[in-house]
């Protein structure tokens, strides 16, 4: 498994935990927080998708 | 001599050596770090109620560490992607910044320990002025007179923190009643004090577990940081006679860069927010 391989995996768990983080914040009464945590939430996912595109040719393995 | 499958892929495996390398390193790193979770969990689900403490950690701190990790591992993949397109120049930037971030990490996990050391937990004594029996004072120690001696009790200390008539009061520091509590300047004299204890690994079980988990966490960031910069800096030699196992060098240190920061996805929610 290659490092694109491993970062793709890291990019999928940093999200879940940026949405976990959100719903902690929205449970703890912290409005802001938890947007703020959903935002970052996508912005990763947004990173992902650009992350592979940029390295659509580099193998998996 | 030329060591074999540094570059090419082995026939077997399909990878180069140090790649299979790697991953039986990370193998072993997961049944290392997969133990000590589980102590976490069986020692957390055996906390008697009322006993495991809850919002003892900054939780913007944590954040703040858990973007910089992330960054750190952005950066990472970039020196690797630019090795692999031969532009030296952007791999030691990239480098240069995951570096930067780790020391970073580093500093700020520093400060919370420094201020885990700092924070002190008194019991006082039932006879100590205006206070009734069985009351704790907490908080972070300001100053401590020069012939402060708790055996000899002589000397007084310092505390900007608060007085709790119940030592479980302490537990939960997310409960209204604690986020209500005005925290000011205490002066206690030694004679008064019945034990004194920081809240050191020795503490209870929760800051037991918090140094180990975290300490071993950090240590392996400063052997990553150590790594990284190895490679950004001496060992960037081999780019120049030759850049494909170089690249592959990078992949490598990337790849425990990224377990480490996969260590902390974990550690952050579990140690942080529950």
């Amino acid at each position: 498994m290659s490092l694109k391989a491993v970062h793709l995996i890291f990019v999928t768990l940093l999200a879940a935990l940026s949405f976990g983080c959100a719903a902690w914040a929205f449970q703890a009464g912290s409005g802001w927080w938890g947007a703020t945590a959903i935002a970052a939430g996508m912005l990763v996912i947004a990173y992902g998708i650009y992350f592979l595109r940029k390295l659509r040719k580099i193998s998996y393995l | 001599m030329e060591i074999p499958y540094t570059v090419q892929n082995r026939p077997d495996t399909g990878i180069y050596n140090a790649k299979v390398g790697i991953w039986l390193f990370l193998a072993s790193e997961v049944m290392l770090f997969g133990g000590l979770f589980s102590a976490y969990i069986l020692l957390r689900v055996g906390a008697a109620p009322g006993e495991w403490p809850h919002g003892w950690l900054n939780v913007t701190l944590g954040t703040i560490n858990t973007i910089l990790l992330a960054l750190s591992a952005i950066t990472t993949l970039l020196a690797w992607a630019a090795c692999k397109v031969r532009e030296f120049g952007k791999f030691k930037f990239f480098h240069a910044c995951t570096i930067v971030l780790a020391l970073t990490f580093l500093g700020i996990k520093s400060y919370e320990y420094r201020d885990k050391f700092m924070h002190y937990e008194v019991q006082l004594q039932p006879s100590a002025k205006n206070r009734a029996a069985g009351e704790f004072a907490d908080g972070h120690l300001v100053a401590k007179s020069g012939d402060f001696d708790l055996a000899k009790k002589t000397g007084f200390i310092k505390l900007h923190g608060h007085i709790v008539k119940d030592r479980k009061e302490l537990m939960d520091l997310r409960s209204p009643e604690a986020q209500a509590a005005q925290h000011e300047e205490l002066t206690i004299a030694a004679a008064d004090i019945k034990k004194m204890e920081n809240y050191a690994p020795r503490h209870n079980t929760f800051t037991a577990i918090y140094f180990t988990l975290t300490g071993l966490h950090a240590l392996h960031i400063l052997g990553g940081t150590l790594v990284i910069f190895y490679l950004w800096g001496p060992g960037s030699r081999m780019w120049k006679t030759d850049p494909e196992r170089f690249t592959n060098r990078v992949e490598v240190s990337g790849l425990f860069w990224h377990f480490v920061d996969l260590v902390w996805i974990f550690l952050f929610p579990v140690l942080y927010l529950t």
